[in-house]
């Protein structure tokens, strides 16, 4: 007979109680600061974060403003799979920010100078991505630098690079780009009707269902396939998938080359639905990517996971935008998203923990059970 | 050329402190990717001590302004240790990984930093949201100047710092004891050195000289600092200059001068005539320290001179 394993033993089910966990504490530790700086205010506050595009009594503006988080998760979710992806090949890609950054230059720059239709704009930035995370994976594979050092380095060379590219595409009214809308509308990605559902939010593209389909085709990747058996063998022993005959060096590279094509996605998903333009005065690399390692850790490294962990943090990110300004600031959102991450370190502790009281649990049953037999068959002994 | 020179020093002093601070981390066997939280959270400390100590340009004595000098660097020192007991904590005692929560560390440091000083300035002003720190008068304390050149008290401590770093891990028996545990923790175990007490002094060195370099960084040509802003990627920078270094203090003060110039050169081009004359857009000076260290690094990585043991938690239980 086939032994059914219990809920609480599935690796899955941890991890889904693990990141839920990660979640409570954080939000927890967010609401004592809110409490500190201001103990009056501290409650709302935290439900002000929480319901983001509830707090609109009515419908429509309900779904208009789910629609705009939705548009914020889409390169949200490419993002974290770019960072997931990596990490199950044993990278870590934290230039994940630099290759999205690099993305929206190549795609606002096809879109703003030439004005190319929406989709040659699509491929430029995933193909700028692709190109900045091979350069990780080839200085990796060859030189031996590790991929988080090159990762920073090319996240503020990629800044700075793109604020050069894109300076003739600004708005002389301000510091951002023009915008799509006005400028070249053929790049804008189409919305197939989609806008309708969410009270005519004209940002609300394919991008959605692009990202979507993305995880889902990740997941069979990674998953499903002798490919990303492979790569995921490099990533575990890298002299184990070398004497097994797979190309290692190879399996680096086209991992990188995937990761940033991912991220360079997201960037156009995002830049090209107009709803935000690039300013050409940044001074820090967008907290997209950043966001993404949040969101792939809480999605317990997983495709399907992330979908959620983005929207999620997504959610509480813009909810900060709505906690009383006179006395709290949006950053709180930032600062509970990064204690969730530093929590999400714990979470491997947190499994063999769990295990570990599982494994007393059944031994005590079992030892219990074993006592039980002993007394029964002495009973049947005696008759 | 003066101010090229001001500024070169001072940035090789920050990039010193922190890849020094990495180093001993290192050294003892724990990665710290979260210097650049480090940095800015011992960053805000200094600041709070400037914004909030009286202090009077006009009136200050030699004594005062020492003592000045030594409420910030001691303030920074605190804040940077305390923060660093977040990685000593999360790697040491709960195995945790340490990229993950290197990485989480440099997040919450600028949201933390950035709360915190918009929390302050709204409580004080209802309509100021902003997240600045203004230290104009009281930095003015520790800058002695020569002429045009200008020099930061904590230049100086830098280079006290770096022979004092030489000495405590080549030359005492500690800092032997420190390098074991970064090589091979298990035998440093059997021979009776406690692996876990080492490995936290290391991290806590680290956020000491990682604090000092966080304030030593904001009080570069500014009087006030932004935090929403971080360090703009010098922790990071710092580790690299602790690679090109090959973990060793004397070739990573070395680096620390190159990485210095070309940082530098950002600040001070327009200035120069030759480099003037040439119109490079500065983006391209803001972009240049990253990528020498990149070309340097892919040159200098191939035979890796890190600690063996790095980022490999010690579970007592495994050979």
């Amino acid at each position: 007979m086939k032994q059914r394993t219990p809920l609480l033993r599935k690796n899955g089910f941890q991890t889904i109680l693990s990141s839920l966990l990660c979640i409570i504490l954080g939000l927890l530790v967010g609401y004592l600061v809110l409490l500190i700086i201001n103990a009056e205010g501290a409650w709302n506050a935290i439900v002000d974060v929480l319901k983001n595009f509830m707090k609109y009594p009515s419908g429509a503006a309900r779904m208009k403003y789910l629609g705009s988080t939705l548009v914020k998760t889409a390169p949200l979710i490419m993002c974290s799979l770019s960072v997931l992806f990596a990490y199950k090949v044993g990278l870590f890609n934290i230039g994940a920010a630099g290759q999205y950054v690099i993305g929206a230059a190549a795609g606002l720059y096809c879109a703003l100078m030439p004005g190319l239709p929406w989709y040659v704009c699509l491929l430029a930035a995933v193909a700028a991505g692709a190109i900045s995370g091979a350069i990780c994976g080839v200085l990796r594979a060859y030189c031996n630098v590790n991929v988080v050092i090159s990762g920073i380095m090319l996240n503020w060379i990629s800044l700075y690079a793109t604020n050069l590219l894109l300076k003739p595409g600004m708005d002389p009214t301000g510091k951002d780009t023009f915008r799509l809308v006005k400028e070249h509308k053929d790049s804008i990605l189409p919305t197939l009707g989609l806008d309708k559902l969410f009270s005519n939010n004209q940002y609300v593209t394919i991008a959605i269902p692009i990202a979507i389909i993305v995880a889902i085709v990740i997941w069979i990747i990674l998953d499903k396939t002798k490919f990303g058996y492979e790569l995921k063998a490099t990533g575990n022993n890298l002299n184990a998938a070398k004497y097994c005959g797979m190309k290692e060096n190879r399996n680096i590279i086209l991992t990188m080359v995937i990761s940033g094509a991912l991220a360079g996605l997201g960037a156009a998903l995002f830049y090209l639905s107009d709803i935000e333009q690039w300013n050409v005065n940044s001074s820090s690399v967008p907290a997209m990517g950043f966001n993404g390692i949040a969101a792939a850790f809480l999605g317990g490294l997983n495709p399907i996971g992330a979908i959620f962990s983005s929207f999620f943090i997504q959610h509480i990110t813009l909810g900060g935008g709505n906690v009383d300004l006179s006395h709290y600031c949006a950053q709180i959102a930032d600062f509970i998203s990064s204690v969730i991450i530093y929590l999400c370190g714990f979470v491997l502790f947190f499994k063999s923990v769990l295990n570990r009281f599982l494994d007393k649990r059944d031994e005590k049953r079992i030892q219990r059970e074993k006592a039980a037999n002993a007394e029964a068959t002495e009973k049947g002994g005696n008759k | 050329m003066v101010l090229l020179l001001q500024y070169t020093l001072i940035f090789a002093a920050v990039l010193l402190l922190v890849a020094l601070g990495g180093c001993f981390s290192e050294h003892a066997g724990v990665i710290n990717i979260g210097l650049e939280g480090i940095m800015v959270m011992g960053a805000l400390g200094g600041a709070l001590v400037m914004r909030f100590l009286p202090y009077d340009a006009s009136t200050a004595t030699l004594a005062t302004r020492f003592g000045m000098f030594g409420l910030v660097a001691l303030a920074s020192v605190a804040v940077g240790m305390i923060y660093s007991l977040l990685l000593a904590v999360a790697s040491i005692n709960f195995k945790a990984d340490q990229t993950i929560v290197g990485t989480a560390m440099n997040l919450l440091g600028t949201a933390a930093a950035t709360v915190i000083v918009k929390s302050m300035n709204t409580a004080a002003n209802p309509d100021d949201h902003s997240s600045e720190i203004q230290y104009g008068g009281p930095k003015s304390a520790f800058i002695s100047k020569f002429g045009t050149f200008e020099l930061n008290w904590f230049v100086i401590l830098a280079a006290v710092l770096l022979v004092v770093s030489i000495i405590v891990l080549y030359k005492t028996r500690f800092g032997l004891r420190l390098r074991a545990c970064g090589e091979h923790p298990q035998a440093a175990d059997s021979v009776g050195i406690n692996v876990f007490k080492m490995r936290y002094a290391g991290v806590l060195i680290s956020g000491f000289l990682g604090g000092l370099g966080g304030i030593t960084y904001i009080t570069v040509g500014v009087s006030l600092w932004k935090f929403e802003n971080g360090v703009a990627g010098f922790g990071f920078l710092a580790l690299a200059v602790m690679i090109f270094g090959a973990w060793d203090p004397i070739k990573i003060a070395g680096a620390a001068i190159l990485f210095g110039l070309f940082r530098a050169l950002g600040n001070v081009h327009a200035g120069i005539p030759f480099l003037a004359s040439m119109e490079i857009p500065p983006a391209v000076y803001n972009m240049l320290p990253y990528i020498v260290s990149l070309i340097v690094l892919a040159f200098t990585s191939k035979k890796s001179r890190a600690p063996k043991a790095e980022g490999i938690p010690y579970d007592k239980g495994q050979r």
